[in-house]
């Protein structure tokens, strides 16, 4: 047999849609571990439907899952499909807009059938539309396939046809040139004891990897070349995961018993169920009655030694609220992760949005601050974890650290860090040099304006704390003026002198020119990529920021060097409207997107250009 | 904790230097003074000893004890509380709290600390009201009380604390009156001694908005005859003649004489605070008159705790993940 011509490609998206029981998650992490494996940079988008179990077929009900693979840096999952997989029709007519003219579109044309294209709303076949006549369509009866090659093997019914995942990932494996083994060893230790699904899955992979060398309706295979990425050891992160790992490591580095105190809420659960794995290294995972219980038990056992953290979404940090200001009043302490998603109120729980920015930064009574960061890409979410957590013990405050869902869920090769390069964690609590009678709750590092974090069981200390105004040293309860103003400042001071133990703002692209793109969180990847392609209209800078209150100091400098400043955000506005009020010298554009839907790239460069263009 | 301080306290050591600023007269004074009265015979350490509240005027209550001391926000103390005890099993725990604090905005935190059994002491601070804001009605408030918020009468059916606690999962449920400090320095020792979270519910007269809500039970010519102290393994036997009892009949429990219609004190029902099965104890805490005082439940069951730390410990034995390097290291990894 003649061996088909194998392309190479620079970079490749594909997405994997299906009803949400069709296993598309499965099928697209397994493409993007595989090809990661290969030396690929990879970035990952799943998007999958706020129900649960939404009706079978119907576009409520379709899941997707975008895999970016690269050669050269991928920052984002990447705006157009390069390859679709539809295995129904509801999927199709979903995802349809993403597939420019001339792509591929492998198509599962056993779920097309009369009912199934009247169940997605259309009126007539799908297959037979000029609409389609634009694409490459690789019409494949998956599902009867994968019957046929399962037969006779002992399986039920229900699990043979579970099994067409793989035989639409076996068609993907052989368009790309992928091996594989890796797809098996992830099928030999997830069923391992289940000899029959196990080799169920393994023939439906097969199945479709011989299916598509096999037709000739793929006009050829492709692959995409291991990128210059730093050498290295490397495995792949989802945001949340690498969330959990950093507070693992920073528990770790401080010598702390890690506290956990949660409720489980989307996107932000799978944290608390990563450290709940993880109690070996004396993790104490505590899923509470509700958000406020969660974030109440984590400053109790702040306030007992452990290093405590609450994970939430934008619901749950409302609920926190009045607990948070309790920690920032008795100055304990504390992480609290905002896993944001949209609002406001239940918003849209699976999607993702930067909009709780302004309820971080203020949303509670009295003067409240807080330190807050925010980690920009999935493998940052352990620098920033860490980061945060440093801060927290360091400095004994409460610190909020935001990702979103996009972050949260995407994935990303990481060069594994090991424990000893690291920063060191240096809890700022009592030593011996400290004499209990002189001692007093409320006093200060004269460069920090930290009070020591002095823990019950510790001889000669005992103090009480509370949520009352407090004398500024003996913490002892106060109501006078003056006093209650110089907390305040004191308060706020502590949290603006963080400014001096944090990186300077960097920044990506021109140094100087006409264009500073502004961003923070999870947006820095497609900020970075349409920067870099707008680059030749113009001298364009990326300024994207992890920490947010305090600013880093050389933020006005930053903001000086540029013409113009273009702040980017998925919400209507919130970090523009901050840094107006804290940098009120510059002018600021804005680019601002509210629908749920990270930026794609070329929305962004089509802005960029515009701005260029204007006087 | 260290059963034997180096030191022999005496209650005043924990007696804090602030000043104890409740209304005159206030039950919570008579709480306090035994509290610090059953400290010292603990044989705990002070700096092993934390006092978490919530808000309310009872709350204010760790300001004045000379231990480590958390006074936190409305409602929140006993998810506090068990965060304490989770990061060191080794403290002494006690939460303060009234009824509104504990029921009304606490409720749910309450009746979890109650299901997890996480070895905290309860002491709930009942006068039937709210004192800290000036008067409105509690959960605890009775049907048809006048109160600031329900000046014609309170249409809202009050909890009963220990029926909502028993159904909660309470292991150990004692109730005291704020005028028996004998009684109540009794009740806090074992409450301590019970590995579990200990519910003792005191019935505490604000004087200044809800004076004398008890007097039914705590007025001078009634008190003697109104109060039933009942301890496990004697017979429930009560009045100042101690002619009084209570029988079972059928779901009910009933008074009787002894003496009268040929009843002994062989008929009575002696009190099984260490059964596993709650209806004797939902019936004594129903019964209205006598008021049944005294540790009415106080069964051993393993503690939040206990369970926590074998499952940390059994983890740490059985795991390949010695260090966080091993963890980061673990599954897919490859070399570029
Ligand atoms: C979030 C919140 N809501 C309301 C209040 C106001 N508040 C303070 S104490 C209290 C009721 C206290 O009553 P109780 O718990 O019975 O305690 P007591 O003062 O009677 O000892 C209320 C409503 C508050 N401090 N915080
Ligand atoms: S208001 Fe009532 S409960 Fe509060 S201190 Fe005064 S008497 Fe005590």
């Amino acid at each position: 047999m003649e061996k088909t011509k194998i392309k190479e490609l620079e970079k490749v998206v594909v997405k994997f849609v299906g009803d949400s029981g069709d296993g598309m998650q499965l099928t697209g992490t397994q493409f993007a571990g595989t090809s990661a494996f290969l030396g690929n940079d990879i970035a990952t988008f799943p998007d999958y439907p706020a129900e649960i179990r939404a009706p079978q077929g119907t576009v409520a009900g379709v899941s997707g899952f975008q895999v970016h693979i690269g050669k050269s840096h991928i920052h984002t999952p990447g705006d157009k499909s390069d390859v679709l997989v539809a295995m129904n029709a509801a999927a199709l007519r979903a995802n349809l807009y993403s597939v420019p003219s001339g792509n591929t579109i492998i198509i599962d044309t056993d779920n097309f059938k009369r009912k199934d294209w009247e169940k997605a709303g259309y009126d007539s076949d799908p297959l037979e539309s000029e609409e389609l006549k634009k694409f490459n369509v690789v019409k494949a009866p998956i599902t009867s396939l994968t019957r046929k090659a399962l037969e006779g093997i002992g399986l039920d019914n229900k699990s043979i046809t579970r099994s067409k995942n793989m035989f639409a990932l076996g068609v993907v494996y052989w368009l790309f040139s992928r091996p594989m083994d890796y797809t098996e060893r992830f099928l030999k230790g997830k069923f391992g004891k289940k000899e029959m699904i196990l080799e169920g899955n393994m023939k439906a992979l097969k199945a479709g990897y011989y299916f598509a060398e096999t037709i000739e309706a793929l006009p050829s295979a492709y692959t995409v070349l291991p990128s210059d990425m730093e050498k290295g050891r490397y495995k792949s992160v989802m945001g949340n995961e690498a969330t959990a790992w950093g507070f693992l490591a920073a528990a770790e580095k401080s010598d702390k018993n890690l506290f956990l105190g949660s409720y489980p809420i989307t996107p932000a659960t799978d944290i608390l169920q990563e450290v709940a794995k993880h109690k070996h290294f004396g993790a104490k995972a505590f899923q509470a009655e509700d958000e406020i219980a969660g974030i109440a038990a984590a400053i109790g056992a702040a306030f007992a030694g452990d290093f405590a953290i609450t994970t939430t979404s934008g619901p749950g940090l409302a609920l926190k609220g009045e607990a948070i200001g309790l920690a920032v009043m008795t100055e304990l302490p504390i992480v609290i992760v905002d896993v944001q998603r949209g609002g406001p109120s239940t918003g849209l729980p699976t999607k993702t949005e930067q909009s709780d920015l302004l309820q971080a930064l203020y949303g509670r009574n009295g003067e409240s601050p807080v330190v807050v960061v925010a980690a920009k890409s999935p493998s940052d979410c352990f620098d920033m974890a860490y980061n945060a957590s440093k801060i927290a013990m360091e400095h004994v405050t409460p610190v909020i650290l935001l990702t979103d869902g996009y972050v949260a869920n995407g994935s990303q090769p990481w060069k594994i860090k090991k424990m000893a390069d690291l920063d060191d964690i240096v809890p700022y609590t009592i030593n011996s040099s400290d004499n209990a009678e002189t001692w007093e709750p409320y006093i200060r590092d004269e460069n920090t304006l930290a009070r020591k974090w002095v823990v019950p069981g510790t001889e000669g200390f005992e103090h009480r704390i509370g949520g009352l105004e407090k004398d500024e040293t003996t913490g002892n309860v106060s109501y006078a003026p003056e006093n209650h103003e110089k907390m305040v400042k004191v308060r706020e001071e502590k949290v603006a002198r963080v400014a001096n133990y944090i990186p300077d703002l960097k920044v990506e692209g021109n140094q100087e020119g006409d264009l500073l793109i502004v961003g923070w969180g999870g947006t820095f990847g497609a900020l970075l990529t349409a920067g870099e392609e707008v680059e030749a209209n113009g001298r364009i800078g990326l300024a994207h920021f992890n920490y947010i209150k305090p600013l880093p100091k050389n933020t006005a400098e930053v903001f000086s060097r540029f013409k113009k400043i273009v702040v980017c955000e998925l919400n209507n506005g919130q970090f523009v409207k901050y840094l107006r009020a804290e940098l009120p010298q510059f002018d600021y554009l804005q680019y601002n997107k509210i629908q749920g839907l990270p930026f794609s790239t070329s929305e962004l460069i089509d802005r960029f250009t515009e701005i260029l263009k204007e006087d | 904790m260290s059963e034997n301080p180096k030191v022999e306290y005496r209650a005043k050591d924990f007696a804090s230097d602030q000043e104890v600023r409740w209304c005159p007269g206030c039950g919570d004074y008579a709480i306090l003074k035994s509290v610090q009265k059953a400290m010292p015979e603990l044989g705990i350490d002070k700096k092993d000893i934390v006092f978490v509240s919530g808000i309310g005027c009872s709350s204010r209550f760790p300001y004045y004890m000379d231990t480590y001391g958390f006074h936190s926000i409305h409602g929140r103390a006993p998810a506090i509380a068990s965060g304490v005890k989770m990061a060191n099993p080794n403290l002494s725990v006690w939460q303060i709290t009234g009824d509104g604090d504990a029921l009304a905005i606490g409720g749910n935190h309450f009746i979890h600390a109650l299901r997890r059994n996480i070895d905290i002491n309860i002491l709930l601070f009942n006068n039937r009201i709210y004192g800290l804001t000036k008067g409105q009605f509690s959960p605890t408030t009775s049907l048809g009380h006048k109160t600031k918020t329900s000046p014609q009468g309170s249409i809202d059916n009050p909890f009963n604390p220990g029926e909502l606690a028993l159904g909660a999962g309470a292991q150990f449920f004692a109730r005291i009156e704020d005028i028996n400090p004998k009684g109540m320095v009794d009740i806090f020792i074992e409450a301590e001694k019970h590995k579990g979270t200990s519910l003792i519910e005191i019935l505490q007269n604000c004087v200044i908005f809800n004076d004398k809500v008890f007097k039914e039970w705590t007025a001078k010519e009634v008190k003697t005859e109104a109060f039933l102290r009942v301890e496990h393994g004697k017979p429930m036997i009560f009045g100042k003649e101690r002619n009084k009892g209570i029988i079972q009949n059928g779901f009910k429990l009933e008074v009787v004489e002894i003496g009268k219609d040929g009843i002994t004190e062989d008929d009575l029902v002696v009190h099984d605070a260490h059964e596993e099965d709650i209806t004797l104890h939902m019936m004594l805490v129903n019964l209205r008159m006598p008021m049944v005082t005294g540790v009415i439940r106080s069964v051993k069951r393993d503690t939040f705790n206990e369970r926590l730390s074998q499952q940390l410990e059994e983890i740490k034995a059985t795991t390949k993940f010695k260090t966080v390097d091993d963890l980061l290291e673990s599954g897919e990894t490859w070399e570029i």
